[in-house]
């Protein structure tokens, strides 16, 4: 059997457990034990990129009909993940030992870090569905230990629930998917699943209901309407926290869930439609909402929100491929735009408003150059990856002759391009508005380095003949209609931004709709308070009048009735008891003599 | 000709009405009175019976001795039961039901 | 006996025993009394058991009746005295009389045996008392000597219930 998938899985669990249980104390070793198992992994995981398919188990616990399975499956997708996430991983890894420096709880970190790790390599490898629910699982407690890391602010604290508590809701749905499909078609083997789904599931509920389900999941791991509003909390984790899991990997994991399981969505129209509005909805609402936001990890955050909302649209539009492709190229623009942000908080001393920034053209030129990378990757300037990617979802789009999705996507760019460059612009050009500002400095090479090592894949990615090496991209028809729309988009967006926050002090448009996300935490918010109040006055209810009244009570007062209606049997008269004594007579005779009736 | 029943149903009536009277009067010794009545009528049937079951030409005497003790043992319980009562007379100066009644309701 | 005999002696025995329990004078109601235990033991000569009844009259009449004759006068009871009748009690007490003499008589008419004749007495040539007394002395001489001891058992008891207290 083949070792290397399992040295990549299980390193960095040992390197979790190696941290917790024995260099706690001793922080630096803690860094260097993650970091290098991380290495490991990403190693293994070039060579496995170059060898067989391959797929192979074991099984973890057996009770004879119900039986789980623990094993990897070796394709095209999961070469492609590995690499994505152990070589990200190991970069932002090695930045964290910069951002983390003076971190009291740095053990902890990478010990969750290493867990993280350990969760979303299990995701990738999983060849069955309990597998990755385990690991699903998994990733979500990694994240909430991660988000929770500064968890002396209630703040923090209160992010991590959310995440956790809005994720569980997904999974439930997803939990529901997968019992269904297993009932189904009696495996949960992906690959046995792919070859029974259409002979097995013949109802036509199921062959909807099914991936919908499934899909839940993804609504709630990869922060889709409605269950969205967790991710932009969740930047209250540290940065390099924010760079993995919340824009390269673990949100990426709903995306790849479904590319995984695609063969479920094939056969049902409905399914395909409900996840392509969806992905369209929160696309539009995500890039909506973050040209009003003032805080620099925010505005990333809902940059995430809506490319990945682009990725769960392009599986709505039967491209899984090119859904795939986005989120390769996402994952390295991405990460590099936190890991600049997370340097120019640092270089700031933890300062995030937008507006507090400036100037830091001068004072961090090796942040400045890779960020304006990643920024004209990620709103679809040519040459760099993104506007391969983005273009290859707009193809498919008009491939499947949908236009309203197809406008859409390209209001998506429009908006997107515009954002950034307001962020860029306001945080980069113009003067130093505060005196943190003034003094920022670049950041050592630990963290540098990282970054310029990432803007090299948010350049090349999206070349077709570095594709080709990874990767199969279908053609799509309309290809040169996509482009000359994509590039009229993002043009006018990114000169309109430009042009509106050039040397603006503060912000000149206020659109309290947008600053406020819609309202939609408030609306929750209602709904959650409603909803127990409902609950517990239902069971206060219950409990006061049916349990404790009724049964209760009841009991008690009906034995003290009962005592009370035989007291009058015995009260001394003499000629009562000689009466009773008769009836009694009478009426044993009458049941003696002539048979009970 | 008189048959068994006939002298079964005159022991019962008779039971009836010493039944009848110690439900209904409410003077002591009355209502001991009735008590013998009741007594007598177990007697009559008693014999009745004995009568009815010959045996070699000679009635049953076992149940005439057994009339012979239950009229023993009447005579002894009413020797006893009025001694009761002049106790209880000498206590309560009565001998109305009601007004012998201590038992708190 | 003549049915016409018997009845009579039942009508005798039952009027008076009504007139027992009707007697608003105690004293009327222990003399009713004698007269049903005469009936009686005319009825009892006419089962052919001569021997209980002549017992019957010596005890019941001359014995118990005397004494509870004795105790009337000794306590000196009056008349009673009207006093407010209970309607329900003597209602369900009546109900329950009337349900019990129902049941009697459906019973009666159910007993196929009782319609026979009696069967004749062949043998009787030592008179009944020497076949009650032979039963008793051997097959029940124990219950005897039991009773006798409970007769006096009885007589102390009496003696003592009716002491006065010693000052």
């Amino acid at each position: 059997m083949n070792a290397a998938p399992w040295i990549i899985l299980f390193s960095p669990l040992i390197g979790a457990a190696m941290i917790v249980l024995a260099t706690e104390k001793f922080k630096r070793i803690s860094s260097y034990i993650s970091v290098a198992a991380v290495a490991i992994s990403f190693v293994l995981s070039v060579s496995v990129f170059r060898g067989e398919d391959g797929s192979a188990g074991f099984t973890w616990i057996d009770l004879g009909s119900f039986q789980v399975k623990i094993g990897y499956v070796i394709n095209e997708l999961t070469k492609l993940m590995l690499l994505v996430v152990s070589g990200v991983g190991l970069l932002i890894h090695i930045y964290s030992i910069g951002y983390m420096a003076e971190d009291k709880g740095r053990s902890r970190y990478f010990a969750g870090l290493s867990l993280f790790m350990f969760s979303m390599l299990g995701i990738v490898l999983a060849n069955n569905f309990i597998m990755m629910f385990i690991f699903w699982e998994l990733v979500g407690v990694s994240s909430y230990i991660l988000i929770g890391h500064w968890f002396e602010r209630s703040s923090a604290a209160d992010a991590a629930n959310k995440a956790f508590l809005v994720n569980r809701l997904g999974d439930f749905g997803f939990m529901l998917g997968i019992l269904l499909v297993w009932n189904t078609t009696g495996s949960v083997m992906f690959d046995e699943i792919g070859q029974r789904w259409t002979s097995s599931a013949t109802s036509p509920l199921v062959l909807t209901l099914a991936p919908l389900l499934i899909f839940c999941g993804a609504v709630g791991k990869s922060a889709q309407f409605p269950l969205h509003v967790w991710l932009p909390d969740a930047m209250e984790g540290p940065t390099p926290v924010s760079a993995l899991i919340h824009a390269a990997t673990m949100v990426a994991a709903g995306v790849f869930m479904l590319a995984r399981t695609f063969f479920l969505f094939v056969p049902s129209v409905t399914a395909l439609n409900v996840v392509l509005w969806i992905g369209l909805l929160t696309s539009l609402l995500a890039a909506l909402m973050a040209t009003q936001q003032d805080d620099i990890k925010r505005v990333l955050a809902y940059s995430t929100l809506s490319q990945l909302a682009l990725m769960i649209a392009a599986m709505g539009l039967e491209a899984p491929q090119a859904g795939m492709f986005h989120l390769f190229t996402h994952a390295s623009f991405k990460a590099l735009l936190f890991l600049g942000a997370g340097s120019v908080i640092i270089g700031l001393h933890h300062e995030q408003n937008i507006w507090q920034m400036g100037g830091l053209r001068q004072k961090m030129p090796v942040t400045f150059w890779t960020f304006l990378v990643g920024t004209l990757a990620l709103i679809g300037c040519p040459p760099f990856a993104g506007f391969w990617s983005k273009d290859g979802i707009l193809a498919a789009a008009l491939g499947h002759q949908n236009i309203p999705a197809f406008i859409a996507i390209a209001c998506v760019t429009f908006l997107t391009a515009y954002y950034m460059s307001r962020l860029f612009v306001v945080t980069f050009f113009g003067e130093t508005r505060s005196d943190t500002a003034a003094h920022a400095h670049e950041s050592p090479m630990v963290m540098t380095i990282p970054l310029v090592l990432l803007a090299i894949p948010s350049t090349i990615a999206g070349f077709p003949a570095v594709v080709s090496i990874f990767y199969k991209v279908p053609e799509h028809e309309g290809a040169v209609a996509a482009v000359v729309v994509s590039s009229i988009a993002f043009l006018t967006g990114a000169i309109s931004g430009f042009l509106l926050y050039r040397e603006k002090a503060k912000d000149p448009i206020d659109i309290p709709l947008f600053e406020n996300r819609f309202y939609i935490d408030q609306m929750y918010e209602v709904l959650v308070k409603w909803t127990q109040d409902l609950l517990a006055n239902v069971s206060g209810f219950v409990d006061r009048w049916i349990i404790d009244g009724g049964f209760v009570r009841g009991t008690g007062r009906a034995a003290w009735g009962f005592g009370f209606a035989l007291r009058f049997l015995q009260i001394g008269n003499l000629q009562a008891y000689a009466f009773l004594f008769g009836v009694g007579v009478v009426l044993l005779l009458y049941f003696i003599l002539f048979g009970a009736s | 000709m008189v048959t068994l029943n006939d002298y079964l149903i005159a022991s019962g009536l008779l039971f009836a009405v010493g039944f009848a009277g110690v439900l209904l009067r409410r003077n002591i010794i009355i209502i001991f009175m009735a008590l013998e009545l009741m007594l007598n009528a177990a007697n009559l049937s008693l014999v009745g019976f004995s009568r009815y079951n010959v045996q070699n030409g000679l009635p049953d005497y076992n149940a005439q001795v057994l009339v012979f003790f239950i009229i023993t043992v009447a005579a002894a319980e009413v020797a006893v039961g009025l001694a009761i009562i002049v106790a209880l007379f000498r206590a309560k100066q009565t001998t109305h039901l009601e007004d012998l009644n201590t038992l708190k309701f | 006996m003549s049915p016409f005999l018997f009845w009579i002696f039942v009508a005798i025995m039952l009027v008076f025993a009504i007139g027992v329990i009707a007697n608003r004078s105690p004293v009327a109601s222990a003399l009713s009394l004698v007269v049903s235990f005469l009936a009686l033991a005319g009825l009892y000569v006419s089962l052919d058991a001569f021997f209980l009844g002549a017992i019957q009259v010596l005890v019941y009449g001359g014995a118990v009746m005397v004494l509870f004759l004795f105790i009337i006068m000794l306590l000196d009871l009056k008349a009673e005295r009207m006093r407010k009748v209970n309607s329900a009690a003597v209602l369900g007490g009546l109900v329950v009389i009337l349900l019990f003499v129902k049941i009697l008589f459906d019973v009666s008419y159910g007993f196929q045996g009782g319609v026979a004749q009696f069967p004749a007495l062949t043998q009787t040539p030592q008179g009944d008392a020497w076949y009650i007394g032979m039963t008793l002395f051997r097959q029940y001489n124990l219950p005897l000597q039991v009773v006798g001891t409970l007769i006096l058992v009885a007589s102390i008891g009496v003696v003592i219930l009716s002491k006065r207290e010693l000052k």
